[in-house]
C-alpha cells in the first residue's frame, strides 16, 4: 500500500537526502528532490550529473544521500544509471540478487540533461531502461557561475548572454525538451514544479510504475542566477505556472493531457518582474525582445492546449 | 576438454567472452572491434550467455555505462579501438579512479587525424596514464588468453582496476589462427565467480559512488591507485602462473627470443614480433647474435625486470607504433630508456617508429634495424636517436 500523498503521512517518512548539504539557502533542487524521493516508497538506487546538486551533497568524506548514489561525469547520469539498471535486471534474471522491485532515478541539471548529456538521455530512452529522468531546470550553468544552457529562455541575462550595447540577453529561446523526450514514444514525460507538490508527487509515481523509461522536467529556481530573493522559490514557481510560462502536463502513452490550467492566465511580467534576469527587459529600447518572449510563450500554451485536447 | 579451431582475434575474443558470461556488456560498435560485438550479439541473441548487453549511442556512454554496472556488483566487459577509446576517454580515468574492474578490449587502431581504419598504437598508448592495466597480446591465442587473465588480474582484491587487452587491428584481429579453445567449464572456473564489493544494489547498505574529491584527500585517492598498480605487478605473475597450471600456456612481463645470448636486442610489442622472430633466425642463420624482447605487460611497467633482462646487451633498438609528439621518442622508448639508466644497464638504445596507419612492416626493414645496432655496437656511436621505418621523408 503506497503511502497517501498527505503532509499528515508523508512527514513521518525518513529522508533520503539530508540536511548538512550546502546548496544554497532557498535553492529549489533539494526540495524537488525530497519531494521526489518522499513520493516513492520502493528502494531506489541513484544516478546523478555533475553539477550543483552533485558537488554540494558529496563533499568527501560527507555524504547527504541515505540511499546508494552514482556520479561518474556531466554527461553521464542517463548511462551511468542504464548501466546500474543492466546490472539489476542481469543478477535478478541469474537468481543473484532477489527482485525487491527498485526504481532507478537519475537527476541531472538543465545543462547535464539539454546540452551536454542529452544524446545518452536519447540513448537511455529509446533503449528502454526501466529508469526516471530528471531534469532538475534551473535555465542555466549555475554551478558555473550562471552561463546560458540550451534551457535559457529568450531575452534572460546570464554571465555568457550578457545584457550589451547591441545584444539584450540570450537571442534564442530555449528548446522544448519535454516534447524531445515524449517524442522517443517512451511510457510517461512530464513537466512539474515544487510548488504543485502534490501533482510532482502523483507524477513520480505514474513515472516509476512505468515499463519503460520515463523523463520528468521539474522547473527549479535557483535565486543566485534569476537574482530574487531567498524566500520566493516557490512564489515564483507558481507565477511560472500561472503565467504558462511552465505549464504542468503529462504524456501518457502517446496521451497529451493539462494537469493544471491555470483559472486565468496571468500577464508574463507576473513572472519576468521579480527576477534580476529579465530586468533589463523593462526598459524601453528592450520591450521588443519582451513582446517575443510574451509571443513565444502564448504560441507554445495554445499549441499545448491543443495537443491537451483542450479549448483555447 | 579444449578445441584446436581456427579463429582471427576478435572471435577468439568473443569466445572467450562467451565462457567468461560477464553479468553485462556495454559496447559500441568501431572499425575494426565490430566483429567482437557483433559475434557476442549472436550469442545474446542465441541465449549462450546471461548478459545484459546494452548496446549504447556512443562510446563515451559505453564506458560510463560500464562503470554504473560495476558499481551495481556484477561482472563487466566491454570492447573498442582508435576513435572509440578517444571518445570515452574522459569515462576511462573515471574507471580507474572508481576502481572498477572493467576488462576492455582494444583492437588496437591509429587515431585520427587522419582518419585511418589500419593498426597502430596510438589508441591504447594514449591513455597509458589513465590507471588501467594495459596487456598487449600478439595474436588470436594471446588475446583469448590475455582477456581470460584480463578478469582475474582486474577483480583481485589487492587490485580492483580496469584492464585493457590489446591486439593489433587486422593484422591479428581479422587474421585466422590456430588457436586453442579451452572448456567452457574450465574457463569459467579459472575466473571464478564474481565478488561484488560495495554494491550500489545493496540497499541496506548505501554508499556514495564519485563524491566530490578536494585537495584534502584526491591526492590519497591517487596515492592508493599508485599503490593498487604496485600490487598488480605482483598479481599478474600468480594469475600467469594458475593460467599455466590451468591450460599449460606461460605468460610473463615479456617474451624473450633467443635473448639470452644475444649482444643486440630488437624490443616490439604485438603482432610485428612474429616477424621479428624469423629475422632472428635468419641473421642467427649467418652468426649474428640477435635476439628479441616482446613485452606483454606495459602498464604496470616491469621496469627493472625489462633492465635485468637487457642487462648484458651491447645495443637495443626498440620499435613502437606510436609516436609522442615532441617527445624523445615513442612512449616504449622513452620509458625503457629511463629503465636501463636507473638500474645502471649500460647498452646504447634506440628507436624505430615504424607501422604508423596500418604501414605494412617487411622483414627487410626489421634486419636494417639489426645492422644498425650491430654498427653502434661496434663504434658505440649513436648516429641517429629516432628512425622513422619505411617512410618518405
Amino acid at each position: 500500500m503506497a503511502t497517501a500523498l498527505k503532509l499528515k503521512e508523508l512527514y513521518k517518512k525518513e529522508d533520503r537526502l539530508t540536511s548538512g548539504h550546502r546548496l544554497c539557502a532557498g535553492c529549489a533542487a533539494p526540495i524537488i528532490v525530497r519531494q521526489i524521493l518522499t513520493a516513492i516508497d520502493e528502494p531506489v538506487v541513484l544516478s546523478n550529473a555533475t553539477g550543483c546538486l552533485e558537488v554540494s551533497t558529496t563533499i568527501y568524506p560527507y555524504t547527504a544521500w541515505q540511499v546508494p548514489w552514482i556520479h561518474t561525469a556531466f554527461e553521464t547520469a542517463a548511462s551511468t544509471i542504464s548501466g546500474v539498471e543492466a546490472m539489476y535486471r542481469s543478477l535478478v534474471k541469474q537468481g543473484k540478487l532477489e527482485e525487491r522491485n527498485f526504481k532507478f532515478v537519475a537527476f541531472g541539471g538543465d545543462g547535464g540533461t539539454y546540452d551536454i548529456g542529452i544524446q545518452a538521455l536519447s540513448g537511455m530512452l529509446e533503449r528502454g531502461h526501466r529508469a526516471l529522468y530528471v531534469c532538475y531546470n534551473n535555465e542555466a550553468y549555475m554551478n558555473t557561475g550562471i552561463q546560458r544552457s540550451g534551457a535559457t529562455p529568450l531575452g534572460a541575462w546570464t554571465t555568457t548572454s550578457p545584457v550589451g550595447k547591441v545584444i539584450p540577453g540570450k537571442p534564442r529561446p530555449r528548446k522544448d525538451l519535454t516534447a524531445i523526450a515524449a517524442a522517443h514514444d517512451i511510457p510517461y514525460a512530464a513537466q512539474a514544479s515544487p510548488h504543485n507538490w502534490r501533482d510532482l508527487m502523483r507524477k513520480v509515481r505514474k513515472a516509476v510504475a512505468a515499463d519503460g523509461p520515463s523523463f520528468l522536467n521539474v522547473l527549479s529556481s535557483c535565486n543566485r542566477g534569476w537574482r530574487h530573493p531567498t524566500d520566493i522559490a516557490i512564489e515564483i514557481s507558481r507565477l511560472a505556472a500561472e503565467t504558462c510560462y511552465w505549464p504542468l502536463y503529462e504524456v501518457e502513452d502517446g496521451e497529451w493531457k493539462l494537469t493544471y490550467r491555470p483559472k486565468k492566465k496571468l500577464p508574463i511580467e507576473e513572472f519576468l518582474q521579480p527576477q534580476g534576469r529579465f530586468r533589463h527587459l523593462f526598459r524601453e529600447e528592450n520591450k521588443h525582445v519582451l513582446e517575443e518572449l510574451r509571443a513565444q510563450v502564448d504560441r507554445k500554451w495554445r499549441q499545448l492546449l491543443k495537443r491537451c485536447g483542450e479549448e483555447e | 576438454m579444449s578445441r584446436f579451431e581456427a579463429m582471427d582475434g576478435n572471435t577468439a575474443t568473443a569466445e572467450g567472452m562467451r565462457q567468461i558470461n560477464p553479468d553485462v556488456v556495454a559496447a559500441y560498435p568501431i572499425t575494426p572491434q565490430t566483429s567482437t560485438v557483433q559475434t557476442f550479439s549472436q550469442f545474446v541473441a542465441d541465449g549462450e550467455v546471461d548478459t545484459e548487453f546494452i548496446r549504447v549511442e556512443s562510446e563515451h556512454s559505453a564506458m560510463a555505462a560500464c562503470i554504473g554496472a560495476s558499481a551495481a556488483g556484477g561482472r563487466v566487459m566491454t570492447a573498442t579501438s582508435a576513435n572509440g577509446l578517444a571518445l570515452m576517454w574522459e569515462m576511462v580515468y573515471i574507471a580507474a579512479s572508481n576502481r572498477a574492474p572493467i576488462v576492455m578490449t582494444v583492437v588496437n587502431r591509429a587515431l585520427s587525424g587522419p582518419i585511418n581504419i589500419h593498426c597502430d598504437h596510438s589508441d591504447s598508448m594514449g591513455t597509458r596514464d589513465a590507471g588501467w592495466i594495459q596487456l598487449f597480446g600478439e595474436n588470436p591465442q594471446e588475446a583469448y588468453d590475455n582477456a581470460i587473465q584480463a578478469v582475474r588480474i582486474a577483480e583481485h582484491e589487492d587490485v580492483l582496476l580496469p584492464v585493457m587487452s590489446m591486439y593489433d587491428g587486422f593484422i591479428t584481429s581479422h587474421s585466422l589462427e590456430r588457436v586453442q579453445i579451452e572448456d567452457g567449464e574450465a574457463v569459467r572456473d579459472f575466473v571464478g565467480p564474481f565478488t561484488a564489493h560495495d554494491s550500489l544494489l545493496d540497499v541496506d547498505n548505501p554508499v556514495t559512488y564519485g563524491p566530490l574529491d578536494f585537495y584534502d584527500f584526491y591526492m590519497e585517492h591517487k596515492r592508493q591507485q599508485v599503490e593498487a598498480m604496485k600490487y598488480a605487478k605482483r598479481v599478474i605473475p600468480e594469475v600467469a602462473a594458475d593460467f599455466e597450471k590451468h591450460f599449460g600456456r606461460r605468460y610473463g612481463f615479456f617474451d624473450e627470443y633467443r635473448l639470452d645470448d644475444a649482444e643486440l636486442a630488437l624490443v616490439v610489442l604485438s603482432s610485428t614480433a612474429g616477424t621479428a622472430r624469423s629475422v632472428v633466425d635468419s641473421l642467427r642463420a649467418q652468426g649474428l647474435k640477435v635476439g628479441l624482447l616482446k613485452p606483454r605487460v606495459f602498464r604496470p611497467f616491469p621496469a627493472e625486470e625489462l633492465a635485468d633482462a637487457l642487462r648484458d646487451k651491447t645495443a637495443v633498438g626498440v620499435m613502437d607504433r606510436s609516436d609522442s609528439f615532441g617527445a624523445l621518442g615513442g612512449p616504449l622508448f622513452v620509458e625503457l630508456s629511463a629503465a636501463l639508466k636507473i638500474w645502471g644497464v649500460p647498452a646504447k638504445i634506440v628507436d624505430y617508429v615504424f607501422g604508423l596507419g596500418g604501414r605494412d612492416t617487411t622483414p627487410a626493414q626489421i634486419e636494417s634495424v639489426f645492422r644498425d645496432l650491430a654498427e653502434i655496437a661496434e663504434t658505440g656511436e649513436i648516429k641517429q636517436l629516432v628512425t622513422y621505418l619505411g617512410v618518405r621523408e
